[in-house]
Protein backbone atom coordinates (compact mmCIF):
# COMPACT_ATOMS: atom_id res chain seq x y z
CA UNK A 1 0.00 0.00 0.00
CA UNK A 2 1.08 3.20 -1.03
CA UNK A 3 2.19 6.05 1.89
CA UNK A 4 -0.51 7.66 0.32
CA UNK A 5 -3.02 5.22 0.81
CA UNK A 6 -1.86 4.06 3.92
CA UNK A 7 -2.22 7.52 5.36
CA UNK A 8 -5.88 8.04 6.30
CA UNK A 9 -5.88 12.04 6.67
CA UNK A 10 -3.52 12.37 3.52
CA UNK A 11 -5.92 9.98 1.45
CA UNK A 12 -9.43 11.68 2.66
CA UNK A 13 -7.88 15.00 1.41
CA UNK A 14 -6.67 13.63 -1.92
CA UNK A 15 -10.02 12.33 -2.43
CA UNK A 16 -11.79 15.12 -1.63
CA UNK A 17 -9.34 17.52 -3.55
CA UNK A 18 -9.83 14.97 -6.46
CA UNK A 19 -13.51 15.28 -6.04
CA UNK A 20 -13.97 18.56 -5.57
CA UNK A 21 -11.62 19.86 -8.90
CA UNK A 22 -14.10 17.87 -10.96
CA UNK A 23 -16.99 19.22 -9.11
CA UNK A 24 -18.29 21.32 -12.27
CA UNK A 25 -18.30 18.91 -14.58
CA UNK A 26 -19.65 15.51 -12.39
CA UNK A 27 -20.38 14.96 -9.25
CA UNK A 28 -20.40 10.96 -9.36
CA UNK A 29 -17.71 8.99 -10.02
CA UNK A 30 -17.51 5.21 -10.92
CA UNK A 31 -14.60 3.46 -8.70
CA UNK A 32 -12.00 2.98 -11.76
CA UNK A 33 -11.63 6.91 -10.94
CA UNK A 34 -9.68 6.17 -7.57
CA UNK A 35 -6.87 5.08 -9.43
CA UNK A 36 -6.54 8.38 -11.10
CA UNK A 37 -5.46 9.13 -6.89
CA UNK A 38 -4.04 6.01 -5.78
CA UNK A 39 -1.80 4.69 -9.15
CA UNK A 40 0.71 3.10 -7.18
CA UNK A 41 -2.04 0.72 -5.44
CA UNK A 42 -4.13 -2.33 -6.37
CA UNK A 43 -7.74 -1.80 -6.49
CA UNK A 44 -8.86 -3.89 -3.23
CA UNK A 45 -6.53 -1.80 -1.20
CA UNK A 46 -8.53 1.23 -2.76
CA UNK A 47 -11.69 0.15 -2.10
CA UNK A 48 -11.16 -0.63 1.41
CA UNK A 49 -9.84 2.54 2.05
CA UNK A 50 -12.73 3.86 -0.26
CA UNK A 51 -15.58 2.33 1.37
CA UNK A 52 -14.51 3.42 4.73
CA UNK A 53 -14.90 6.92 3.78
CA UNK A 54 -18.97 6.08 3.07
CA UNK A 55 -18.99 5.44 6.40
CA UNK A 56 -17.52 8.13 7.79
CA UNK A 57 -19.71 10.13 5.99
CA UNK A 58 -17.35 11.91 3.52
CA UNK A 59 -18.44 10.11 0.39
CA UNK A 60 -21.87 8.66 -0.25
CA UNK A 61 -23.01 5.95 -2.97
CA UNK A 62 -25.28 6.63 -5.73
CA UNK A 63 -26.77 3.52 -7.43
CA UNK A 64 -28.93 2.92 -10.06
CA UNK A 65 -29.63 -0.22 -9.41
CA UNK A 66 -27.16 -1.94 -11.53
CA UNK A 67 -24.37 0.66 -11.23
CA UNK A 68 -22.70 1.76 -8.27
CA UNK A 69 -20.87 4.93 -8.08
CA UNK A 70 -19.38 7.38 -5.52
CA UNK A 71 -20.18 10.87 -5.00
CA UNK A 72 -19.14 13.29 -2.14
CA UNK A 73 -21.64 12.81 0.57
CA UNK A 74 -24.67 15.98 -0.21
CA UNK A 75 -23.13 16.84 -3.37
CA UNK A 76 -24.67 16.41 -7.31
CA UNK A 77 -28.24 16.82 -8.34
CA UNK A 78 -29.94 13.52 -6.83
CA UNK A 79 -29.15 14.80 -3.38
CA UNK A 80 -31.13 17.81 -4.16
CA UNK A 81 -34.31 15.46 -5.77
CA UNK A 82 -34.91 13.50 -2.50
CA UNK A 83 -36.90 15.89 -0.85
CA UNK A 84 -34.20 18.10 1.06
CA UNK A 85 -34.73 20.82 -1.22
CA UNK B 1 -63.84 2.60 -6.13
CA UNK B 2 -60.46 2.74 -7.21
CA UNK B 3 -58.46 6.05 -7.16
CA UNK B 4 -57.28 6.46 -10.38
CA UNK B 5 -58.85 5.49 -13.49
CA UNK B 6 -56.90 2.68 -15.41
CA UNK B 7 -58.24 1.72 -18.91
CA UNK B 8 -55.04 1.03 -20.67
CA UNK B 9 -54.40 -1.41 -17.53
CA UNK B 10 -57.73 -3.04 -17.46
CA UNK B 11 -56.92 -3.88 -20.95
CA UNK B 12 -54.08 -6.09 -19.68
CA UNK B 13 -56.57 -8.12 -17.62
CA UNK B 14 -58.25 -9.35 -20.34
CA UNK B 15 -55.99 -11.66 -21.88
CA UNK B 16 -55.79 -15.03 -21.33
CA UNK B 17 -52.85 -15.33 -18.63
CA UNK B 18 -52.47 -13.89 -15.14
CA UNK B 19 -52.21 -10.39 -15.03
CA UNK B 20 -49.93 -8.19 -12.45
CA UNK B 21 -52.49 -5.58 -12.93
CA UNK B 22 -55.51 -8.42 -11.26
CA UNK B 23 -52.36 -8.66 -8.89
CA UNK B 24 -51.79 -5.12 -7.60
CA UNK B 25 -55.33 -4.28 -7.47
CA UNK B 26 -56.45 -6.94 -5.74
CA UNK B 27 -53.28 -5.26 -3.00
CA UNK B 28 -54.89 -2.23 -3.45
CA UNK B 29 -58.12 -3.48 -1.56
CA UNK B 30 -56.62 -5.24 0.51
CA UNK B 31 -54.87 -2.33 1.85
CA UNK B 32 -57.24 0.10 1.53
CA UNK B 33 -59.67 -2.09 3.81
CA UNK B 34 -57.05 -2.89 6.28
CA UNK B 35 -58.70 -5.82 7.83
CA UNK B 36 -56.04 -7.17 9.55
CA UNK B 37 -55.37 -3.68 11.46
CA UNK B 38 -51.75 -2.83 10.00
CA UNK B 39 -50.38 0.00 11.09
CA UNK B 40 -48.92 1.36 7.72
CA UNK B 41 -45.90 2.53 8.65
CA UNK B 42 -45.69 4.24 4.17
CA UNK B 43 -48.68 5.86 2.42
CA UNK B 44 -51.58 3.20 2.53
CA UNK B 45 -53.00 4.30 -0.97
CA UNK B 46 -49.59 3.65 -2.29
CA UNK B 47 -50.35 0.69 -4.70
CA UNK B 48 -53.16 2.94 -5.99
CA UNK B 49 -50.98 5.31 -6.64
CA UNK B 50 -48.39 3.18 -8.47
CA UNK B 51 -51.50 1.53 -10.77
CA UNK B 52 -52.23 5.14 -11.21
CA UNK B 53 -48.50 6.14 -12.16
CA UNK B 54 -48.27 2.99 -14.48
CA UNK B 55 -51.68 4.26 -16.39
CA UNK B 56 -50.13 7.82 -16.91
CA UNK B 57 -47.05 6.22 -18.32
CA UNK B 58 -48.99 4.09 -20.37
CA UNK B 59 -50.95 6.97 -21.33
CA UNK B 60 -47.68 9.43 -22.18
CA UNK B 61 -45.45 6.82 -23.49
CA UNK B 62 -42.38 7.53 -21.17
CA UNK B 63 -41.95 6.71 -17.82
CA UNK B 64 -42.73 8.83 -15.10
CA UNK B 65 -39.73 6.95 -12.50
CA UNK B 66 -36.20 8.99 -12.02
CA UNK B 67 -33.33 6.69 -12.29
CA UNK B 68 -31.47 5.53 -8.89
CA UNK B 69 -30.83 7.29 -6.08
CA UNK B 70 -28.20 7.36 -2.73
CA UNK B 71 -30.55 5.50 -0.24
CA UNK B 72 -29.15 2.63 1.24
CA UNK B 73 -28.49 1.73 5.21
CA UNK B 74 -24.95 2.31 6.93
CA UNK B 75 -22.20 0.45 5.81
CA UNK B 76 -23.84 -1.42 2.79
CA UNK B 77 -23.40 -0.02 -0.58
CA UNK B 78 -26.71 -2.52 -2.41
CA UNK B 79 -29.67 -4.46 -1.24
CA UNK B 80 -31.58 -1.16 -2.24
CA UNK B 81 -32.24 0.61 -4.92
CA UNK B 82 -33.41 3.80 -5.09
CA UNK B 83 -36.51 4.74 -6.60
CA UNK B 84 -38.73 8.31 -6.84
CA UNK B 85 -41.86 9.56 -9.05
CA UNK B 86 -41.13 12.50 -10.87
CA UNK B 87 -45.40 12.94 -10.81
CA UNK B 88 -45.07 13.31 -6.44
CA UNK B 89 -48.20 15.79 -6.46
CA UNK B 90 -50.84 13.64 -8.89
CA UNK B 91 -49.09 10.25 -7.26
CA UNK B 92 -47.81 11.28 -3.44
CA UNK B 93 -48.07 7.38 -2.42
CA UNK B 94 -45.72 6.53 -4.53
CA UNK B 95 -43.01 9.77 -4.13
CA UNK B 96 -40.61 7.06 -2.28
CA UNK B 97 -40.83 3.70 -3.47
CA UNK B 98 -37.43 2.17 -3.06
CA UNK B 99 -36.53 -1.69 -4.01
CA UNK B 100 -34.72 -3.80 -1.45
CA UNK B 101 -33.19 -7.22 -2.25
CA UNK B 102 -33.15 -9.76 -0.09
CA UNK B 103 -30.85 -12.62 0.13
CA UNK B 104 -32.75 -15.81 -0.48
CA UNK B 105 -32.18 -18.92 1.33
CA UNK B 106 -30.13 -21.62 -0.08
CA UNK B 107 -31.94 -23.70 -2.50
CA UNK B 108 -34.98 -21.47 -1.68
CA UNK B 109 -36.59 -23.65 1.30
CA UNK B 110 -38.70 -21.45 3.47
CA UNK B 111 -40.91 -22.16 6.52
CA UNK B 112 -43.93 -20.90 6.57
CA UNK B 113 -42.84 -19.20 9.32
CA UNK B 114 -40.50 -17.34 7.74
CA UNK B 115 -43.04 -16.09 5.17
CA UNK B 116 -45.42 -14.93 7.27
CA UNK B 117 -42.48 -12.96 9.21
CA UNK B 118 -41.10 -11.54 6.01
CA UNK B 119 -44.57 -10.36 4.77
CA UNK B 120 -45.74 -9.30 8.38
CA UNK B 121 -42.74 -6.54 8.27
CA UNK B 122 -43.57 -5.43 4.13
CA UNK B 123 -47.48 -5.17 5.16
CA UNK B 124 -46.02 -2.46 7.69
CA UNK B 125 -43.58 -0.79 6.29
CA UNK B 126 -44.01 -1.68 2.47
CA UNK B 127 -46.22 -1.39 0.23
CA UNK B 128 -46.87 -5.32 0.38
CA UNK B 129 -45.76 -6.15 -2.94
CA UNK B 130 -42.71 -8.75 -3.78
CA UNK B 131 -41.41 -10.53 -6.24
CA UNK B 132 -40.52 -13.67 -5.67
CA UNK B 133 -38.21 -13.97 -7.50
CA UNK B 134 -36.17 -11.25 -9.34
CA UNK B 135 -34.17 -12.61 -12.47
CA UNK B 136 -31.16 -11.91 -9.55
CA UNK B 137 -32.67 -14.85 -7.85
CA UNK B 138 -33.28 -13.04 -4.55
CA UNK B 139 -36.20 -11.96 -2.93
CA UNK B 140 -37.21 -8.68 -4.09
CA UNK B 141 -39.44 -6.21 -1.81
CA UNK B 142 -41.33 -3.48 -4.10
CA UNK B 143 -41.96 -0.32 -2.65
CA UNK B 144 -41.16 1.96 0.55
CA UNK B 145 -40.14 5.42 1.82
CA UNK B 146 -36.36 6.27 2.83
CA UNK B 147 -37.22 6.49 6.55
CA UNK B 148 -38.39 2.41 6.51
CA UNK B 149 -35.48 1.09 5.17
CA UNK B 150 -33.24 1.15 8.25
CA UNK B 151 -36.47 -0.34 10.87
CA UNK B 152 -36.41 -2.82 7.89
CA UNK B 153 -32.91 -3.62 7.79
CA UNK B 154 -33.05 -3.81 11.71
CA UNK B 155 -36.00 -6.31 11.33
CA UNK B 156 -34.76 -8.29 8.77
CA UNK B 157 -31.40 -9.12 9.97
CA UNK B 158 -32.16 -8.83 14.35
CA UNK B 159 -35.41 -10.30 14.03
CA UNK B 160 -35.05 -13.00 11.21
CA UNK B 161 -31.24 -13.25 11.10
CA UNK B 162 -31.30 -12.41 7.48
CA UNK B 163 -29.18 -9.95 5.37
CA UNK B 164 -30.15 -7.96 2.36
CA UNK B 165 -28.58 -9.39 -1.32
CA UNK B 166 -26.73 -7.42 -3.83
CA UNK B 167 -27.51 -4.70 -6.33
CA UNK B 168 -25.03 -2.23 -8.22
CA UNK B 169 -21.69 -2.57 -8.78
CA UNK B 170 -21.54 -5.34 -6.25
CA UNK B 171 -21.38 -9.57 -6.67
CA UNK B 172 -25.20 -10.26 -6.46
CA UNK B 173 -26.56 -12.94 -4.63
CA UNK B 174 -26.04 -15.84 -5.73
CA UNK B 175 -28.15 -18.66 -6.48
CA UNK B 176 -28.28 -22.37 -6.38
CA UNK B 177 -30.38 -25.15 -7.39
CA UNK B 178 -31.68 -27.50 -4.78
CA UNK B 179 -28.85 -29.99 -5.08
CA UNK B 180 -27.89 -32.59 -2.82
CA UNK B 181 -30.70 -32.02 -0.69
CA UNK B 182 -33.19 -33.47 -2.68
CA UNK B 183 -31.84 -33.86 -5.97
CA UNK B 184 -29.92 -37.64 -7.04
CA UNK B 185 -28.47 -36.35 -10.07
CA UNK B 186 -26.58 -33.47 -7.90
CA UNK B 187 -22.84 -33.96 -8.24
CA UNK B 188 -21.59 -31.58 -5.53
CA UNK B 189 -23.60 -29.94 -2.59
CA UNK B 190 -25.07 -26.52 -4.81
CA UNK B 191 -26.17 -25.22 -0.55
CA UNK B 192 -22.94 -26.08 0.95
CA UNK B 193 -21.13 -23.86 -1.59
CA UNK B 194 -23.50 -21.13 -2.30
CA UNK B 195 -23.26 -20.25 1.53
CA UNK B 196 -20.09 -20.24 1.64
CA UNK B 197 -18.85 -18.62 -0.99
CA UNK B 198 -21.58 -16.02 -0.13
CA UNK B 199 -20.58 -15.57 3.74
CA UNK B 200 -16.81 -15.78 2.27
CA UNK B 201 -17.31 -13.06 0.47
CA UNK B 202 -19.76 -10.46 2.36
CA UNK B 203 -17.46 -7.70 1.22
CA UNK B 204 -17.88 -7.83 -2.18
CA UNK B 205 -21.44 -8.33 -1.71
CA UNK B 206 -22.05 -5.48 0.27
CA UNK B 207 -19.41 -2.48 -0.85
CA UNK B 208 -19.20 -1.79 -4.12
CA UNK B 209 -15.99 -1.91 -5.91
CA UNK B 210 -16.32 -4.16 -9.09
CA UNK B 211 -16.59 -2.55 -12.54
CA UNK B 212 -19.76 -3.82 -12.94
CA UNK B 213 -22.13 -6.54 -11.46
CA UNK B 214 -21.07 -9.91 -11.30
CA UNK B 215 -22.92 -13.24 -10.23
CA UNK B 216 -22.47 -16.13 -8.70
CA UNK B 217 -24.78 -19.14 -9.83
CA UNK B 218 -24.62 -22.95 -8.78
CA UNK B 219 -26.32 -25.73 -10.89
CA UNK B 220 -25.59 -29.30 -9.36
CA UNK B 221 -26.11 -31.09 -12.91
CA UNK B 222 -25.65 -30.35 -16.43
CA UNK B 223 -29.45 -30.28 -16.13
CA UNK B 224 -28.92 -26.72 -15.27
CA UNK B 225 -32.16 -26.31 -13.56
CA UNK B 226 -30.96 -22.30 -12.44
CA UNK B 227 -29.63 -21.88 -15.97
CA UNK B 228 -26.55 -20.81 -14.41
CA UNK B 229 -24.91 -21.22 -17.67
CA UNK B 230 -26.95 -18.05 -19.40
CA UNK B 231 -27.54 -16.21 -16.28
CA UNK B 232 -24.04 -15.42 -14.35
CA UNK B 233 -20.65 -14.28 -14.93
CA UNK B 234 -19.30 -17.51 -13.31
CA UNK B 235 -21.55 -20.28 -12.92
CA UNK B 236 -20.95 -23.33 -11.59
CA UNK B 237 -22.20 -26.55 -13.02
CA UNK B 238 -21.89 -30.10 -11.26
CA UNK B 239 -19.99 -33.26 -13.77
CA UNK B 240 -18.33 -36.11 -13.17
CA UNK B 241 -15.18 -37.36 -14.99
CA UNK B 242 -15.69 -41.17 -14.59
CA UNK B 243 -18.67 -43.40 -16.61
CA UNK B 244 -22.33 -43.66 -16.29
CA UNK B 245 -23.27 -45.83 -14.22
CA UNK B 246 -25.38 -48.43 -15.80
CA UNK B 247 -27.92 -51.23 -14.48
CA UNK B 248 -28.94 -53.39 -17.41
CA UNK B 249 -31.72 -54.99 -15.84
CA UNK B 250 -32.88 -51.63 -15.34
CA UNK B 251 -32.27 -50.61 -19.17
CA UNK B 252 -34.27 -53.90 -20.64
CA UNK B 253 -37.04 -52.90 -17.89
CA UNK B 254 -37.20 -50.07 -20.04
CA UNK B 255 -36.90 -51.46 -23.03
CA UNK B 256 -39.77 -53.85 -22.15
CA UNK B 257 -41.97 -51.38 -21.24
CA UNK B 258 -42.59 -52.39 -18.05
CA UNK B 259 -44.90 -50.42 -15.92
CA UNK B 260 -42.72 -49.62 -12.91
CA UNK B 261 -39.93 -48.01 -15.42
CA UNK B 262 -41.58 -45.18 -17.29
CA UNK B 263 -39.12 -43.15 -19.45
CA UNK B 264 -38.51 -39.70 -18.08
CA UNK B 265 -39.45 -40.93 -14.60
CA UNK B 266 -43.19 -40.81 -15.79
CA UNK B 267 -43.23 -36.70 -16.21
CA UNK B 268 -44.67 -37.38 -19.83
CA UNK B 269 -47.48 -39.91 -18.92
CA UNK B 270 -49.95 -37.77 -19.47
CA UNK B 271 -50.26 -38.37 -23.24
CA UNK B 272 -50.08 -41.57 -24.99
CA UNK B 273 -46.72 -41.15 -26.71
CA UNK B 274 -46.33 -44.97 -27.78
CA UNK B 275 -44.20 -47.48 -26.60
CA UNK B 276 -40.83 -46.66 -25.10
CA UNK B 277 -38.16 -46.72 -28.05
CA UNK B 278 -34.53 -46.51 -27.20
CA UNK B 279 -32.88 -45.82 -30.30
CA UNK B 280 -34.91 -43.06 -30.99
CA UNK B 281 -35.59 -41.45 -27.70
CA UNK B 282 -32.33 -42.35 -26.22
CA UNK B 283 -29.29 -43.51 -28.48
CA UNK B 284 -30.46 -41.23 -31.30
CA UNK B 285 -30.68 -38.22 -28.99
CA UNK B 286 -27.16 -38.52 -27.80
CA UNK B 287 -25.34 -35.64 -28.92
CA UNK B 288 -22.25 -37.46 -29.71
CA UNK B 289 -23.34 -40.95 -30.96
CA UNK B 290 -21.53 -42.33 -28.18
CA UNK B 291 -24.02 -44.70 -27.00
CA UNK B 292 -25.36 -48.18 -28.65
CA UNK B 293 -28.00 -51.20 -27.72
CA UNK B 294 -27.16 -54.64 -28.62
CA UNK B 295 -27.82 -58.19 -27.14
CA UNK B 296 -29.72 -56.36 -24.49
CA UNK B 297 -26.84 -54.74 -23.66
CA UNK B 298 -26.28 -50.51 -23.25
CA UNK B 299 -22.67 -49.27 -24.20
CA UNK B 300 -21.25 -46.06 -23.41
CA UNK B 301 -18.23 -44.69 -24.82
CA UNK B 302 -17.69 -42.34 -21.87
CA UNK B 303 -14.79 -40.53 -23.03
CA UNK B 304 -17.00 -39.06 -25.43
CA UNK B 305 -19.76 -38.50 -23.63
CA UNK B 306 -20.44 -34.45 -23.24
CA UNK B 307 -22.38 -35.10 -20.23
CA UNK B 308 -25.67 -33.51 -21.41
CA UNK B 309 -27.63 -35.64 -19.08
CA UNK B 310 -30.47 -37.00 -21.54
CA UNK B 311 -30.02 -40.23 -21.24
CA UNK B 312 -29.44 -39.79 -17.60
CA UNK B 313 -33.11 -38.12 -17.66
CA UNK B 314 -34.72 -40.35 -19.61
CA UNK B 315 -33.93 -43.58 -17.83
CA UNK B 316 -33.46 -42.22 -14.80
CA UNK B 317 -33.74 -46.37 -12.92
CA UNK B 318 -30.82 -47.33 -15.25
CA UNK B 319 -28.23 -44.67 -15.42
CA UNK B 320 -26.40 -42.46 -12.49
CA UNK B 321 -24.47 -40.18 -12.56
CA UNK B 322 -20.87 -41.20 -12.09
CA UNK B 323 -18.43 -41.22 -8.84
CA UNK B 324 -15.37 -39.18 -9.08
CA UNK B 325 -17.38 -35.79 -9.33
CA UNK B 326 -17.19 -32.32 -9.03
CA UNK B 327 -17.61 -28.96 -11.29
CA UNK B 328 -17.12 -26.97 -14.12
CA UNK B 329 -16.45 -23.26 -13.69
CA UNK B 330 -18.21 -21.49 -17.05
CA UNK B 331 -17.80 -17.57 -16.97
CA UNK B 332 -18.83 -14.57 -18.86
CA UNK B 333 -22.53 -15.33 -19.44
CA UNK B 334 -24.74 -11.77 -19.76
CA UNK B 335 -27.53 -10.31 -21.11
CA UNK B 336 -27.75 -8.33 -24.35
CA UNK B 337 -26.96 -4.86 -23.82
CA UNK B 338 -23.31 -4.96 -25.51
CA UNK B 339 -22.13 -7.49 -27.56
CA UNK B 340 -25.26 -9.31 -27.83
CA UNK B 341 -26.45 -12.18 -25.28
CA UNK B 342 -23.40 -15.00 -24.48
CA UNK B 343 -23.45 -17.85 -22.85
CA UNK B 344 -20.58 -18.60 -20.59
CA UNK B 345 -17.38 -20.15 -21.82
CA UNK B 346 -15.95 -23.52 -20.11
CA UNK B 347 -12.94 -21.79 -18.25
CA UNK B 348 -12.76 -25.22 -15.23
CA UNK B 349 -13.32 -28.28 -17.13
CA UNK B 350 -13.27 -30.06 -13.83
CA UNK B 351 -12.29 -29.29 -10.30
CA UNK B 352 -12.85 -30.85 -6.92
CA UNK B 353 -15.76 -29.49 -4.61
CA UNK B 354 -14.16 -29.81 -1.96
CA UNK B 355 -15.13 -28.11 2.01
CA UNK B 356 -12.61 -29.20 4.24
CA UNK B 357 -9.98 -27.17 2.48
CA UNK B 358 -12.68 -24.24 2.15
CA UNK B 359 -13.01 -24.54 -1.24
CA UNK B 360 -9.50 -23.24 -2.34
CA UNK B 361 -9.60 -24.17 -5.78
CA UNK B 362 -12.49 -22.82 -6.26
CA UNK B 363 -11.70 -19.44 -4.46
CA UNK B 364 -8.47 -19.68 -6.39
CA UNK B 365 -10.40 -19.37 -10.00
CA UNK B 366 -12.51 -16.64 -8.31
CA UNK B 367 -10.34 -14.29 -7.02
CA UNK B 368 -7.87 -14.42 -10.22
CA UNK B 369 -10.58 -13.68 -12.69
CA UNK B 370 -11.71 -10.89 -9.99
CA UNK B 371 -8.13 -9.23 -9.92
CA UNK B 372 -8.32 -8.90 -14.08
CA UNK B 373 -11.88 -7.70 -14.43
CA UNK B 374 -11.08 -5.30 -11.35
CA UNK B 375 -8.10 -4.05 -13.21
CA UNK B 376 -8.94 -4.27 -16.98
CA UNK B 377 -12.16 -3.93 -16.92
CA UNK B 378 -13.86 -0.66 -18.38
CA UNK B 379 -16.50 1.03 -16.43
CA UNK B 380 -19.73 -0.90 -16.57
CA UNK B 381 -18.02 -3.65 -18.69
CA UNK B 382 -19.19 -7.46 -17.99
CA UNK B 383 -16.71 -10.11 -17.52
CA UNK B 384 -18.22 -12.18 -20.58
CA UNK B 385 -17.65 -8.63 -22.74
CA UNK B 386 -13.79 -8.17 -21.00
CA UNK B 387 -12.71 -11.51 -22.38
CA UNK B 388 -14.57 -10.79 -25.81
CA UNK B 389 -12.22 -7.68 -25.64
CA UNK B 390 -9.19 -9.04 -24.60
CA UNK B 391 -9.63 -12.51 -25.80
CA UNK B 392 -9.97 -15.82 -23.59
CA UNK B 393 -6.48 -16.32 -24.14
CA UNK B 394 -5.79 -13.45 -21.84
CA UNK B 395 -7.78 -15.23 -19.43
CA UNK B 396 -6.35 -18.33 -19.57
CA UNK B 397 -3.22 -16.67 -18.80
CA UNK B 398 -4.36 -14.67 -15.78
CA UNK B 399 -5.72 -17.61 -14.22
CA UNK B 400 -2.91 -19.98 -14.96
CA UNK B 401 -5.33 -22.63 -16.47
CA UNK B 402 -3.67 -24.27 -19.67
CA UNK B 403 -5.61 -24.34 -22.88
CA UNK B 404 -6.96 -27.76 -23.06
CA UNK B 405 -8.93 -29.04 -25.80
CA UNK B 406 -12.49 -28.63 -24.21
CA UNK B 407 -11.79 -24.88 -24.10
CA UNK B 408 -12.18 -24.89 -28.06
CA UNK B 409 -15.66 -24.40 -29.49
CA UNK B 410 -14.99 -25.40 -32.81
CA UNK B 411 -11.30 -25.55 -34.65
CA UNK B 412 -9.82 -22.01 -35.28
CA UNK B 413 -10.71 -19.80 -38.69
CA UNK B 414 -7.76 -18.02 -38.58
CA UNK B 415 -4.78 -19.63 -39.94
CA UNK B 416 -1.85 -17.27 -38.41
CA UNK B 417 -0.56 -18.29 -35.00
CA UNK B 418 0.92 -15.21 -33.07
CA UNK B 419 3.53 -16.79 -30.10
CA UNK B 420 5.06 -14.69 -27.81
CA UNK B 421 8.63 -15.14 -27.18
CA UNK B 422 8.29 -17.20 -23.82
CA UNK B 423 6.73 -19.15 -26.04
CA UNK B 424 9.14 -20.18 -28.43
CA UNK B 425 11.71 -22.70 -27.33
CA UNK B 426 15.49 -20.33 -27.46
CA UNK B 427 13.29 -16.90 -27.80
CA UNK B 428 13.58 -14.44 -30.75
CA UNK B 429 17.10 -14.74 -30.47
CA UNK B 430 19.11 -17.59 -32.32
CA UNK B 431 22.46 -18.56 -33.54
CA UNK B 432 22.75 -17.15 -36.91
CA UNK B 433 26.05 -19.99 -37.42
CA UNK B 434 24.29 -22.83 -36.56
CA UNK B 435 21.39 -21.67 -38.96
CA UNK B 436 23.79 -21.40 -41.62
CA UNK B 437 24.81 -24.48 -41.42
CA UNK B 438 21.43 -25.90 -42.73
CA UNK B 439 20.18 -22.30 -44.85
CA UNK B 440 22.01 -20.19 -47.48
CA UNK B 441 22.55 -16.73 -47.71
Amino acid sequence: MSELLSNKEAATQAVVDFMTKKSKTKSKFYFNDFQDIFPDDKLRDIKKVVNLLVTDGVLEYWSSGSTTMYGLKGGGKQHSSEGEA
Amino acid sequence: MAKHETPLLDQLESGPWPSFVSDLKQQAEVRAKNEAGVEFQIPQDAVEDLLGVLELSYKHGRTHWKHGGIVGVFGYGGGVIGRYCDQPKLFPGVEHFHTMRVAQPCGKYYTTEYLRTLTKIWDMRGSGITNMHGATGDIILLGTTTPQIEEIFYELTHNMNQDLGGSGSNLRTPADCLGSSRCEYACYDSNALCHFLTNNYQDELHRPAFPYKFKFKFDACPNCCVASIARSDMSFIGTWRDAIKIDQDAVNKYVENDAAYPPNAGAHKGKDWGPFDIEKEVLGLCPTKCMKFENKTLKIDDANCTRCMHCINTMPRALKIGDDRGCSILVGAKAPIVDGAQMGSLLVPFVEVNSDNDYEAITAVIENVWDWWMEEGKNRERLGELIMRQGFQKLLEVTGIDAQPQHVAYPRTNPYIFWKEEEVAGGWTRDVVEYRKHHLR
